[in-house]
């Protein structure tokens, strides 16, 4: 019986328990006052059938794979048993592909245990089905001999009710201990094989290193300035195209456009922000990087098909609605007295909004770079395709550069070892690139909120 | 001041108008900027989709070649048993190429004939043979199929390649451009529309390639994605904003949904290659694990909008319900969650819209094989549209950009609707309170 069909049968028992509580409830209400409505009865009978089942089957998922593993060890040949443990994995996956008759080629070595295979996963399959539906009967049975009159059934189903609403809250921080746990190990890992001095400080970066003992190639650098460089040379340029135009469009939308135009003007500049970055990626690599070089060969300059001012623009582009739509929000909230103020001194708009507005919205416009920088430099897809891969530690946008991204995309892409200081070096910058991007959110929302303050 | 000091014997009224003149003129200048601006940015989106529409259009048709084809007896079924399974194992190669060779004599020599071979896709074999299984009758006679061009005479066809220039230079020789004309000349060319990539799975010829698999990936994994991230994000909206205690517990949840939601894409894909893939050993490439590392990007936008739109709901409807006896939760579950569902889907269709175009997590989990065959299950391994806009963008063929583009229309398609359905769902259920 398959896991679709099992959970299936639990959901069908479940409504069923449901309907059995119910139906108990309404049958006592005829002469006796209940503690809730009879939904609450049939709530709480079908979470007596449901939840330890369920339990219980999760439980059982996660301990057959390897009860059955171990088991299916001692059936190997001998001289498989003794493997080592990421050799043994892929002997055992080779067991079930024969076990599931999808193997390319016979290995009659392993037929006993590929027999063994299939008659454990049969017992398993057949046993697990077998008790959690028993825990389910069993969960009803019980459920329906708790309700009497006076159980609180609300209370008691309200109580679970709100116990899976907090787990359900702890997701997020889940989510977080996952990343920073994940990266951080990794991390440590890579930092016994390099030291961290040579990764912060480094001037070279080729992390091709030989995955075999006897593989000839290179050992590896790992200094990871050229990367940064890369990194922040692109994020650079895309500044230069987002702020200017984001902040310039943000004050046309906020002070001078009537509301007709800023209705339409504000959702299309959000469509910008909507275009997924394999768009742009492709954008940049198939119309904005050609583009450029056919431009620099008819001026005489030298530029790369993959050039780091090709990918920087298009992802200047992207970001202009994270500058301008944030900006219009801060510049909005300037004090309408403040510029009457302005005004009754004698001053043109753009003197108001130059001298008075501006300023006064320069915390949340602050905000709102940084905000945009710690896009910028998490962004992926447009550098991974426009950008280039090779890490030359130079100054020049017109040449191929590469990323922290880029080089996290690369080295994790295709068939790895995965305790290689290759792989690891990933992580490690991956790190980087959570810290940094947490710093700059952190000190965005900061600098936003205090600015907040200040006219509230 | 000094800037604007009235020079001597110049009146103080005639200074006081220039200056007056230089101060509107910076206003205008001020203006332009602003709305040079907003032009430069919408341009660029206009030249985007310019660009995408003019490379994506070509590939909704595809050329065909008309041929007589003879099927031969003698190279279907030599033995006359008529048996569906000697028809389906036989020499279409052969059949295609003999029909190619009937209405082109002139090519004879190896090279000219395996030029000749080209101009007819490697499914041509695939379709000729479907046309016999389909009518077994077709044994013994001569009848004029349709059949797909080679990917370079079909951008021929369109006028994307160069017919003039120097022959190395070119993908066709004159001699295969002279042929193709001939054909076209004969009425033996035609452009039908390209159902096939809509139908067909990946492909290393790109006039065979389609998206149905990638579409098929991406709604496993947003399926994924939904089933996960939706419930979870409500109950923890609904927890945060209606039960939660304000303690330092409560505020540290929302300290990390905010983060979460501000943590680059790329790092979820590293948690879900260190966790899911290397921790749990759930399989690669699969749009189970895409939904799951998904899931946990979507969830802090569900549950922020979420918050919000519970947030609006006002505390006379709480207090009503709870002033005829309604507990907490019945209040919630009745009466406050009801109210705020359309807001909570007018952001959760966003998240999901957002999750669509997210391509760099799944690369982690190895989301970029080749993959031909469209999935059948969540496990299967799978690619999910902007993976396979990625994948098109790196070949080298040419045909393969214009693929890439009409894929990226195809994806593009699809968040314009979800955007369009969250922009009326908002409209339709708005309410000011």
């Amino acid at each position: 019986m398959n896991l679709l069909t099992l959970t299936t049968a639990l959901l069908v028992l479940a409504a069923l328990a449901y309907r059995v509580g119910q139906r108990r409830a309404l049958r006592l209400r005829t002469d006796q006052r209940l503690a809730a409505l009879p939904s609450h009865y049939g709530a709480y009978v079908a979470l007596w059938c449901g939840l330890p089942a369920a339990a219980l089957l999760v439980l059982w998922l996660i301990g057959e794979s390897q009860i059955v593993r171990l088991l299916v060890v001692g059936a190997l040949p001998a001289e498989s048993q003794g493997l080592a443990p990421a050799q043994l994995d892929l002997v055992l996956d080779e067991v079930a592909r024969i076990a599931a008759g999808t193997n390319l080629f016979e290995d009659d070595s392993l037929a006993a245990a590929a027999a063994r295979y299939s008659a454990l996963r049969g017992i398993s399959d057949l046993a697990k089905a077998v008790v959690v539906m028993a825990a389910a009967v069993a969960g009803l049975v019980a459920g329906q001999h708790l309700v009497v009159a006076r159980l609180r059934a609300r209370d008691a189903v309200e109580r679970l009710v709100r116990g899976a609403l907090m787990a359900a809250s702890t997701m997020a921080i889940l989510g977080t201990i996952g990343i920073v746990a994940s990266m951080l190990l990794e991390t440590i890992r890579f930092f016994q094989q390099v030291s961290p001095l040579a990764f912060f400080t480094g001037l070279e970066w080729s992390p091709q290193t030989a995955i075999r003992a006897d593989q000839v190639g290179s050992s590896g650098a790992f200094g990871a300035i050229p990367v940064f460089a890369g990194t922040a040379m692109i994020t650079l340029i895309a500044m230069i195209v987002a702020v200017p135009i984001g902040l310039m469009a943000a004050i046309h939308t906020a002070e001078y456009a009537s509301p007709r135009a800023r209705a339409i003007i504000k959702p299309l500049l959000e469509v910008l922000a909507g275009i997924p970055t394999v768009v742009y990626g492709f954008f940049a690599a198939l119309t904005v990087g050609p583009t450029l070089r056919r431009l620099g060969d008819t001026i005489g300059l030298d530029v790369a098909s993959e050039s780091a001012l090709a990918a920087g623009l298009v992802m200047g582009v992207m970001i202009i609605p994270f500058v301008s739509s944030l900006s219009d929000d801060v510049i909005n909230a300037v004090p309408q007295a403040l510029r009457d103020g302005a005004y009754a001194l004698g001053s043109t708009q753009s003197e108001v909004i130059v001298r008075v507005v501006l300023p006064a919205a320069l915390h949340g416009i602050v905000g709102a770079v940084l905000l945009a920088v710690s896009r910028a430099i998490g962004e992926t897809m447009i550098v991974v395709m426009a950008a280039g891969l090779a890490a030359n530690l130079s100054a020049n946008p017109l040449q191929a550069t590469t990323t922290v991204t880029v080089q996290i995309a690369t080295l994790l892409v295709g068939d790895q070892v995965f305790d290689s200081a290759k792989t690891l070096a990933a992580f490690a910058l991956g790190m980087v690139l959570f810290m940094a991007t947490l710093g700059l959110n952190i000190i965005a929302l900061r600098v936003v909120t205090r600015y907040r303050q200040a006219y509230e | 001041m000094s800037k604007w000091a009235a020079p001597t014997g110049v009146s103080l009224a005639d200074c006081a108008q220039a200056r007056l003149r230089g101060r509107y003129r910076a206003e205008r200048r001020f203006r332009y900027c602003g709305i040079a601006a907003i032009c430069l940015a919408l341009g660029m989106l206009g030249v985007l989709f310019a660009t995408i529409l003019a490379q994506g259009l070509p590939v909704l048709t595809q050329t065909q070649i008309g041929l007589d084809v003879a099927f031969a007896p003698g190279i279907l079924d030599p033995d006359g048993t008529g048996e569906a399974e000697t028809l389906a194992r036989a020499d279409y190669r052969k059949l295609a190429r003999n029909a190619l060779r009937t209405v082109i004599p002139e090519a004879s020599g190896r090279r000219d004939k395996r030029a000749l071979a080209k101009m007819l896709s490697i499914g041509a074999e695939e379709e000729l043979r479907d046309a016999v299984l389909a009518d077994p009758t077709l044994v013994g006679q001569t009848k004029r199929i349709w059949l797909t061009a080679g990917a370079d005479f079909d951008a021929l066809n369109k006028g994307t390649i160069a017919r003039t220039g120097a022959e190395s230079d070119r993908r066709l020789s004159d001699k295969q451009i002279a042929w193709f004309d001939a054909l076209d000349a004969n009425g033996q060319v035609r452009r039908a529309f390209n159902s096939r990539f809509f139908t067909a799975g990946d492909s290393r010829e790109p006039e065979l390639a389609g998206v149905l698999g990638a579409v098929v990936g991406t709604l496993y994994a947003l399926a994924i994605t939904l089933l996960l991230a939706f419930p979870l994000g409500v109950m923890a909206a609904v927890y945060l904003e209606e039960f939660a205690p304000k303690n330092r517990w409560t505020g540290i949840v929302e300290v990390n949904i905010n983060n979460l939601a501000a943590v680059p894409s790329i790092v979820f894909g590293l948690l879900g290659l260190a966790v899911f893939l290397n921790f749990f050993g759930l399989p690669r490439s699969a749009p189970l694990v895409g939904g799951m590392v998904l899931a946990l990007m979507t969830l802090p936008t569900i549950i922020i909008a979420a918050r919000a739109s519970l947030k609006a709901v006002p505390p006379s409807i709480r207090e009503a319900a709870l002033g005829i006896g309604a507990s907490p939760m019945q209040t919630v579950t009745h009466h406050v969650l009801p109210l705020a569902m359309p807001g909570i889907l007018t952001g959760t269709i966003i998240g999901m819209a957002r999750a669509l175009g997210e391509t760099a997590p799944l690369l982690m989990i190895g989301m970029v094989a080749f993959i031909a065959d469209i999935p059948s299950r969540v496990t299967d391994p799978a690619s999910v549209l902007p993976v396979q806009v990625f994948l098109w963008a790196d070949a080298p063929e040419r045909a393969f950009a214009e693929r890439t583009a009409a894929a990226i229309l195809v994806l593009l398609t699809v968040l314009v609707a979800m955007n369009l359905s969250a922009v009326i769902l908002r409209k339709k259920f708005e309410r000011r309170w």
